[in-house]
């Protein structure tokens, strides 16, 4: 409850200008439009949304490769469906699980107040209750802004305050957002195919209003380790791949974003060169061993890292031209153990060499324990 | 490929009358870019074309092309285009089996091919499949079926004098056992365009590289033709830039 007051307090306090201008052009929270006729969900992390252009696509299937030992994919995946829930998206969940529905007890909660959370979030949770208190915790925050100076940082969260929030990994969301929504959760581990999956994601989608419908209510598909070894299908890596075609068929004609994880190691390399064809975006997601002294000596701010996000594709909507980012490796890093971030890969200066400072798009600096210059 | 483009770098390498247009591309590199130019060119020079999309729907290829200068739904509406909406396309689903539907497509593009050759001003008609890796999943793997599709258009192109244009993954046949359809299409293709990222990484101004084999060359007796072209290439909205590594600052 007190997040959620929260929320919609600081709707009415942050960005009242803005706010108003984002809805009528977009027509519902949640949904950002961009150039190019392009329309984006956010997913759930700021870093990732801006990293992307604005977000994930509306109409695209973004795949991330899990990596083979750790569950690092099922922090994005979990802050990608938080953020849908919060806003109050539907939300079709299937994992290669039981009972997927126990998934959702563990998606994360939004923080109120993402940047200098540190106090006025205590100063949220104090006032909860009391919602005019609260207003006036959350004005101070808003005058602080101009003494902050980093005026881009500070426009960037105002806009898009209501876009994207920061999530408390910690802090599980509140189950009155969960039962009261539209979320529907298939269980993928007892299928002996995708055919029931399919039909699914099409009843889902179809409950969608249309594209020219006019209200901009975006679904989400959130998908757990698609070729799990333990689903019954697993051997049938055709009907995997058609399966991934037909929702991507889908997903382009509504309004919608389908995310895919999937473990791609235990497929052959043909197969998962297809997928990796079949994704509009994507990510893969890498860990990086507890205690490297190696890697810690190189990159700074290692004690926070826990893994590397690599950036592969990039969705393009009705233009040619490929995105070419600035990086394409990054540190995925948790903030106080709480909220994820996602930073450029700094290289420490390497002694007795005068190395660069940056590496760029230095996959293979992570990987070089032993670098000779 | 009838004309000579704008003298740039790709048209040079391409000649002028290759039959069956091969392009390769792999997830690092995108090669659509140059399906999207060969389209262009096709329908440029009052030819026709039929487009089998698998991989994107019609409004993402007309705002791309419209962006380079080519109208597609004009050329939809006006007959010269012939768009065949495949993304949901799956064979042997409900009537049939995955060979018969192979089969009522390329009847249908026959049909078409005739219609075009029938008619008054004959002109070049050019098919293009975007892509054959997609073909291969809607047949559910079985390569038999996509290879006989394939060679029923390969003999459309010496018979009713068209063109076949086909995009394909390379990487994904990186095995060596499953190669298949990669060599049939290397092995009929009169020209062969493989887009690949650079070896030193990714660049702003670069896009990949491009090297295009000509194997068709000999026929037109040019003792002097180049058989292959290696350059880089630089994707833009209205076109794409072709030039020699180290030519561009």
């Amino acid at each position: 409850m007190a997040a959620a007051g929260g929320r919609t307090l600081g709707r009415s306090s942050f960005s009242r200008a803005t706010s108003n201008r984002v809805t009528s052009s977009s027509g519902a929270a949640g949904v950002k439009i961009g150039p190019n006729g392009a329309a984006f969900v956010s997913s759930g992390i700021p870093d990732l949304d801006r990293i992307l252009g604005g977000g994930f696509l509306l109409g695209s299937v973004v795949m991330i490769m899990e990596d083979a030992d750790t569950p690092h994919h099922l922090l994005l995946l979990r802050c990608f469906m938080s953020q849908g829930v919060v806003h109050k998206q539907p939300l079709l969940f299937s994992g290669a699980m039981k009972e997927p529905r126990l998934f959702l007890g563990t998606l994360p909660a939004p923080v109120s107040s993402s940047k200098e959370d540190g106090r006025h979030r205590a100063m949220g949770a104090a006032a909860s209750s009391d919602g005019r208190a609260n207003d006036e915790g959350l004005r101070i925050a808003w005058q602080y802004k101009k003494y902050f100076g980093d005026d881009s940082r500070a426009e960037h969260k105002d806009n898009k305050q209501e876009f994207s929030n920061d999530f408390d990994l910690r802090k599980p969301l509140e189950r009155h957002l969960l039962n009261g929504q539209n979320i529907e959760c298939v269980s993928i581990q007892d299928a002996d195919s995708l055919s029931g999956l399919q039909d699914c994601c099409s009843a889902f989608l179809s409950k969608l209003p249309r594209k020219d419908a006019g209200s901009l209510t975006a679904g989400r598909i959130a998908i757990q380790s698609l070729c799990a070894p333990q689903c019954r299908y697993f051997e049938k890596d055709w009907d995997m791949v058609s399966f991934i075609r037909s929702l991507k068929a889908m997903v382009r004609s509504s309004i919608s974003v389908a995310v895919i994880t999937f473990p791609s190691t235990v497929l052959s390399n043909s197969f998962c060169k297809r997928w990796q064809h079949l994704a509009d975006t994507l990510l893969s997601i890498k860990a990086i061993p507890d205690e490297d002294k190696d890697l810690a000596k190189l990159l700074t701010g290692y004690q926070d890292m826990v893994g590397f996000l690599h950036v592969h594709k990039v969705a393009q909507t009705n233009s040619q031209v490929p995105v070419i980012l600035e990086a394409s490796t990054l540190s995925l890093k948790l903030r106080k153990r709480r909220s994820l971030v996602l930073e450029r890969l700094n290289q420490a200066p390497v002694d007795g060499s005068s190395g660069p400072s940056s590496a760029a798009s230095s996959s293979c600096s992570s990987q070089g324990s032993q670098l000779d210059f | 490929m009838e004309e000579y483009g704008g003298g740039d770098l790709l048209s040079e390498a391409m000649g002028s009358a290759a039959r069956v247009v091969v392009v390769e591309d792999c997830v690092e590199a995108p090669g659509a870019f140059v399906l999207h130019l060969l389209l262009k060119r096709a329908l440029a020079s009052c030819g026709a074309a039929a487009f089998l999309a698998l991989a994107q729907p019609f409004s993402h290829y007309d705002r791309v092309l419209r962006k380079m200068g080519c109208n597609l739904s004009l050329h939809r509406r006006n007959e010269r285009l012939h768009f065949f909406e495949l993304l949901g396309f799956r064979g042997g689903a409900r009537e049939g089996t995955i060979a018969d539907s192979f089969v009522r497509l390329y009847n249908e593009i026959q049909r078409l091919v005739e219609a075009n050759r029938a008619g008054e001003n004959a002109s070049q008609f050019t098919v293009v499949i975007d892509d054959a890796s997609l073909l291969e999943v809607v047949a559910l793997g079985s390569v038999n079926d996509v290879l006989n599709f394939l060679h029923y258009c390969f003999a459309l192109t010496s018979e009713m004098n068209c063109t076949l244009v086909v995009l394909i993954h390379e990487d994904i046949y990186a095995d060596e056992e499953k190669m298949g359809l990669l060599l049939h299409l290397r092995y009929i293709a009169d020209l062969v365009i493989k887009a690949a990222p650079l070896s030193t990484g990714l660049a702003a101004d670069v896009h990949g590289q491009l090297s295009v084999v000509n194997k068709g060359t000999f026929r037109e007796q040019k003792a002097k033709a180049q058989k292959v072209w290696n350059f880089h290439f630089k994707v833009k909205e209205n076109g794409t830039d072709f030039f020699y590594p180290g030519t561009r600052h």
